[in-house]
C-alpha cells in the first residue's frame, strides 16, 4: 500500500517503514500504474518517513527517474533521515536528481 | 580473540526473509548495547549481503541463505552471509561502484560499496557455481555483562 497524492500533474509519494528489495518491487508495481498516467508530469519522493533503506531503494528512484525523464517528466527528493541521507549521497543520486529543500 | 556469543540462521532464499535477517542480526547486538548508528549501519550491511544471495546467487530460484555471527569479548562482531548459489567471476570487478551485472532490474551496483562503507571491513570469498561468502566486521563497545562465560 502507497501513501501518495496525486495534485496538479504532480504524484507526491510518501515512503514509509523499512524500503529493502522486497518492498522496492511491491512501490515499483503500484507507481507504475499511477504514473502510466500521462497527465503526470512530475513525481516526488518524500523520504522522511522511512526507518530504513537499501541500496534498493535507489535501484527504485533510478528506475523512476528513467521512466519520467524519457517523457519528459521530472523527479525530485525530499530528504530523510541521516542513515537514509546516507545512502543517498554515497550513490550520488542528486547529481542527478532534484533535492528539495 | 575468545568469543563469548555466535549464532547461526538459516533461511529459504525469499525476500521476506531480508526483514528476518535485519531483525534477527539486531536481536544479537542487543546485548552489547550498540548505538541506533551502529545497529543501523549493520543493519543495512546485512541486507545488502542477503538481498545478494537471493537475488544474484540464487537469481530468485529457491535455495537456503546461511547468516553466522559472532561477538568477540574485545566487542567485535563479525558476519557471514553464505549461499550455495551462482557465484562470482570477477570479485574485484563487482565491488566497484556502480558496477551491476543487473542492469535492466533496476539494480545500482552499490551494494558493495554500502557494506564497505557502513562497515570496519569486508571480505569476499566466491567460486563460480560454488557460492559466495561475504565476512563483515565492526568494532562495537564491549559490553561487560557479556564478559563472563556462559
Ligand atoms: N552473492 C552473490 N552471488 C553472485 N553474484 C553476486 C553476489 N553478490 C554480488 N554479486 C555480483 O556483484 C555485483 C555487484 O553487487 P552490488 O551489491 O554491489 O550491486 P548490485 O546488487 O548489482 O546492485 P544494488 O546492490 O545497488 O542493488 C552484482 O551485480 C552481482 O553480479
Ligand atoms: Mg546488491
Amino acid at each position: 500500500m502507497l501513501n501518495y497524492e496525486k495534485r496538479d500533474g504532480t504524484v507526491y509519494v510518501r515512503l514509509d517503514g523499512e524500503l529493502d528489495h522486497r518492498r522496492a518491487g511491491e512501490i515499483r508495481a503500484e507507481l507504475d500504474g499511477l504514473i502510466a498516467d500521462p497527465s503526470v508530469k512530475r513525481l516526488v519522493f518524500d523520504l522522511n518517513g522511512l526507518e530504513f533503506m537499501d541500496s534498493s531503494g535507489i535501484g527504485m528512484m533510478i528506475g523512476r527517474y528513467k521512466l519520467m525523464k524519457n517523457r519528459g517528466g521530472s523527479v525530485a527528493v525530499m530528504p530523510g533521515g541521516r542513515r537514509v541521507e546516507r545512502i543517498m549521497e554515497l550513490s550520488g543520486l542528486y547529481e542527478i536528481i532534484e533535492k528539495m529543500a | 580473540m575468545k568469543t563469548v556469543n555466535e549464532m547461526r540462521l538459516d533461511f529459504r532464499s525469499r525476500p521476506e526473509n531480508e526483514a528476518l535477517a535485519r531483525m534477527v542480526i539486531s536481536a544479537f547486538m542487543m546485548p552489547v548495547n550498540p548505538t541506533l548508528e551502529q545497529l543501523g549501519d549493520v543493519k543495512t550491511a546485512v541486507s545488502e549481503a542477503v538481498t545478494n544471495a537471493i537475488v544474484h546467487g540464487y537469481r530468485d530460484r529457491k535455495g537456503l541463505v546461511r547468516m553466522r555471527a559472532w561477538l568477540q569479548e574485545d566487542g567485535e562482531l563479525l558476519i557471514e552471509v553464505c549461499d550455495k548459489g551462482c557465484g562470482i567471476e570477477n570479485v574485484a570487478q563487482a565491488r566497484q561502484p556502480f558496477f551491476t551485472t543487473m542492469e535492466g532490474s533496476e539494480r545500482s551496483g552499490m551494494g558493495f560499496t554500502v557494506m564497505e562503507s557502513f562497515m570496519d571491513s569486508v571480505d569476499v570469498v566466491s567460486q563460480v557455481d560454488n557460492g559466495t561468502i561475504v565476512r563483515m566486521r565492526k568494532r562495537l563497545t564491549p559490553a561487560l555483562c557479556l564478559m563472563r562465560d556462559a
